[in-house]
């Protein structure tokens, strides 16, 4: 018997990075059909009729969150670039943000004028309260990736979960671009 | 005792997280100055969610996969030989079998459920069971099936073969197959328990307003199959990236084995309409935890909307449940047929126009549901669209057996039992996507028969292929083949005796879900029920030569088919990286008796052991 090769040295090696992101893809594109059938379901049992909502408040928190993926986006550019400080503070505003946003869903709920127990207040609060809750665990997310950036595990070149965390953050946003005009703006 | 310590283990934490959850919930309750703090559907809710998680963590999750998160270096139980399946192993062959017998147990209990209920239904009257007994009876076979026809083909075979049969030493995310399955067993527990809260009176579709009324049990019911919904949505991820991106050199898009054609297309179709079932019961879940108004027409609400939305997961999930049967069908009958499979471009196309049609023709269930008639005819006529697509797949079928040297072993058997069922059930499906006729059938036993043809006929016969035709390379030892051909014809003959017969009662007007019925229909309910349990006790013949063959049957060969495709290239069982070095396509898995053509070779054979130089070539 000659030299035997260990079973993994001829074995390909995938590129987990690639493989990562596109199954992250997947998860969203999964997730996409959960909020679209809330989304039409709201068009369907209310058409366009909606109640009074606070303007302010709405725009206000939509802007809040717009700007905590510009603040997500920083801090991933800024660990490609090994900006180690850079990607602390980005990642510390986009959870700051990411919790005023998640406390002005709270404010909201707590003056709506309508209640859970008639149609449109069963939509509001479903679908501002799913997506709420995809903000609560973005931000768990953000948290543990942080305190591991603040342990300095991260480099330019293995910095995945700080990647994977943005594309999850981005994603929540984008449902919130379609969520706001259907709660807040529609007739 | 690894395995008892790691099972009994993670029970127990799982019981401490569940009753945690409750209490937890209750002191919430209590602070917010609920009369009742115990004694809320809510509890429940936190019970299951804290009992997952105290399950999940102890089955090894947080040893892997969690620590992870917080730095920490992770771990893994090492357990030798049977004991590795009773822990959070990421092999893609453990978690196979593992799904396997998990859900042949699953499919033998709602077996037994399905036999109770034609005990009751033998005869007109009532005789053994309360009404109520027989709704909880019927809802549990209802869901226990729906869960072993979602997840054995496409769980069990399809994770133990797919990765296999493309040339990979694994699926692309490991921990996360692994978890698809350590899932199950709270989903099995939870549903097993919900006779203890009254049963589930709904049926598996569970409308509304009845399910938003009915005993808690359907707490415990949504949670468990929202659970399950994630479980298939997560396989269906990975085996999307296994496929795509793990494929052995070669193997192009055009070699790629039926069967793995048909877990590529079913994985789409999973995790694009599992969420419609999520998103259904979580409905049902708030209007019943939350005081949500969804379903409740009097604040605004619409009963209707939960049909459409369960709809538009539950009938692409029919295809979820057949199209990974057909590809095993395809599959074994193209090997045993020693032929190449006839049009095989045109059975992929099929494939992928299944996809594409499947998500169009939900509402074809709701023909008398009182939604607006504007819709039934384009309805009507997408859903007979269909049977062009499924009409692909037959012919493919029938042109490789056509003029084959047919081997006429059990798999084969089967898979020629899979394409005769269908044919039955898709015939009788024409009268049910035709509203007129619908309208009559609507709710009888017609439909029952219809959609057990389909879905036991063209799917459970393909799981039994495709375990007939894996046993010697998952176990490494042989069925007896005597035993197994009496167990198919056995199977075969009690089937279409109990469905066929059932067509009869249903076209007299014979109301499906309820325990009663004339006593003017009481011969042909008793021909039923003594085939049903003809059909029954067929699987006492499958258990004892399955459960023999896998102590003390003959060692089998590596590839006793003398099949083609690369799971046979290697050893049986597989060693743990699956194959002796990475295998490399050469040709077209199905070119049986074409000169010259080989499928897979491994380059440096012999180095590590390689059974032979050329792997399935030739083929006769």
């Amino acid at each position: 018997m000659a030299v035997i090769a260990p079973a993994e040295a001829h074995r390909p090696v995938h590129d987990h990075l690639k493989l990562n992101r596109a199954g992250l893809w997947l998860f969203f594109f999964s997730e996409s059909v959960l909020f679209g059938l809330l989304l039409t379901a709201r068009f369907y049992l209310e058409g366009i009729q909606r109640e009074e909502l606070d303007q302010l408040l709405g725009l206000g928190i939509t802007i809040v969150l717009l700007l905590s993926s510009v603040t997500a986006f920083t801090a991933e550019t800024a660990i490609e670039h090994d900006n180690r400080k850079l990607a602390n503070w980005g990642l510390i505003a986009t959870i700051a943000l990411g919790v005023l946003f998640a406390a002005g869903v709270g404010y909201e709920w707590s003056i709506a004028h309508f209640h859970r127990d008639e149609a449109f207040g069963t939509l509001f609060f479903t679908m501002t309260g799913i997506h709420a809750s995809h903000v609560i665990s973005g931000i768990g997310i953000l948290v543990l990736v942080w305190v591991q950036l603040l342990r300095g595990r991260y480099t330019s070149r293995d910095h995945w979960p700080i990647a994977g965390a943005v594309m999850y953050w981005h994603f929540v946003d984008v449902v919130w671009v379609f969520f706001y005009p259907a709660l807040y703006l529609v007739n | 005792m690894h395995a008892l310590k790691s099972v009994a283990g993670a029970a127990g934490l799982g019981m401490i997280g569940f009753y945690l959850g409750l209490g937890f919930v209750a002191v919430l309750r209590a602070m917010l100055g609920y009369p009742d703090a115990w004694g809320g559907e809510i509890n429940i809710v936190g019970g299951y969610v804290f009992g997952l998680v105290g399950w999940l963590m102890g089955i090894g999750m947080w040893g892997i996969w969690i620590r992870e998160w917080f730095g920490l270096k992770t771990y893994q139980r090492r357990a030798p030989g049977w004991q590795r399946y009773f822990t959070f192993n990421t092999d893609h062959k453990v978690i196979g079998i593992q799904y396997l017998v998990t859900f042949i147990v699953v499919f033998l209990l709602a077996g037994l459920l399905a036999l109770g209920m034609r005990l009751e239904l033998a005869s007109s009257g009532m005789q053994f069971i309360s009404h109520s007994q027989y709704n909880g009876a019927m809802g549990l076979h209802g869901i226990l099936m729906i869960a072993v026809a979602v997840a054995a083909v496409i769980g069990g075979a399809g994770n133990y073969a797919v990765p296999l049969m493309i040339g990979a030493d694994d699926m692309a995310f490991p921990r996360l197959n692994a978890l698809t399955f350590w899932l199950i067993p709270p989903v099995a527990v939870a549903l097993l328990a919900t006779p203890f809260l009254g049963g589930i009176e709904t049926g598996w579709t569970a409308y509304p307003p009845l399910s938003t009324t009915t005993n808690s049990s359907q707490i415990l019911f949504d949670l468990a199959i929202i659970t399950f919904g994630l479980t298939s949505i997560l396989g269906g991820l990975n085996f999307i990236i296994t496929i795509i991106f793990m494929r052995a050199p070669g193997m192009t898009w055009g070699r790629l084995p039926i069967f793995v054609w048909s877990m590529f297309v079913t994985s789409w179709l999973a995790i694009f309409f599992t969420q419609g079932f999520a998103v259904a019961l979580l409905m049902i879940l708030l209007d019943r935890v939350a005081g949500m108004a969804f379903f409740s027409a009097e604040a605004g609400g619409d009963p209707l909307l939960y049909q459409h939305v369960f709809w538009f997961y539950s009938h692409p999930a029919v295809y979820i449940m057949v199209l990974p049967g057909f590809g095993l069908a395809l599959e074994v009958i193209s090997h045993f047929s020693r032929k190449p499979l006839f049009a095989y471009r045109y059975a992929v196309g099929a494939f992928l126009g299944i996809l594409g049609l499947s998500g169009v023709v939900w509402a074809h269930h709701m023909f008398t549901s009182g939604m607006p008639n504007y819709l039934h005819g384009p309805f009507l006529v997408a859903t007979e669209l269909i049977s062009i697509p499924t009409g692909l797949i037959f012919l493919s079928a029938l042109g490789t057996i056509w003029m084959g040297k047919l081997w006429l072993q059990t798999p084969m058997l089967f898979a020629m039992a899979v394409i005769f069922n269908f044919a039955c059930g898709g015939v009788t499906g024409i009268f049910l996507a035709d509203v007129p006729t619908d309208i009559h059938l609507h709710d009888t036993y017609f439909v029952v028969a219809h959609f057990h043809y389909t879905i036991v006929g063209g799917e459970i016969f393909a799981l039994f292929a495709g375990i007939y035709y894996w046993f010697p390379k998952m176990t490494g030892r042989m069925y007896n083949e005597t035993l197994a051909k009496l167990h198919f014809w056995w199977m075969f003959i009690g089937f279409n005796l109990t469905f066929f017969t059932m067509h009869l009662p249903g076209v007299k007007g014979m109301n499906r879900r309820v325990a009663d019925f004339p006593e003017s229909l009481d011969n042909l309910n008793m021909l039923v029920s003594i085939s049903g349990w003809l059909l029954g006790l067929s699987f006492l013949v499958f258990m004892y030569n399955m459960i023999n063959a896998w102590i003390r049957g003959p060692v089998a060969e590596a590839n006793p088919w003398r099949a083609r495709t690369l799971e046979w290239q290697t050893t049986s069982p597989p060693p743990h990286e699956n194959f002796p070095e990475q295998p490399v396509i050469k040709g077209h898995p199905y070119d049986y008796g074409v000169p010259g053509s080989v499928h897979g070779v491994f380059p440096n054979s012999g180095l590590a052991g390689a059974p032979s130089g050329s792997a399935g070539g030739g083929g006769q």
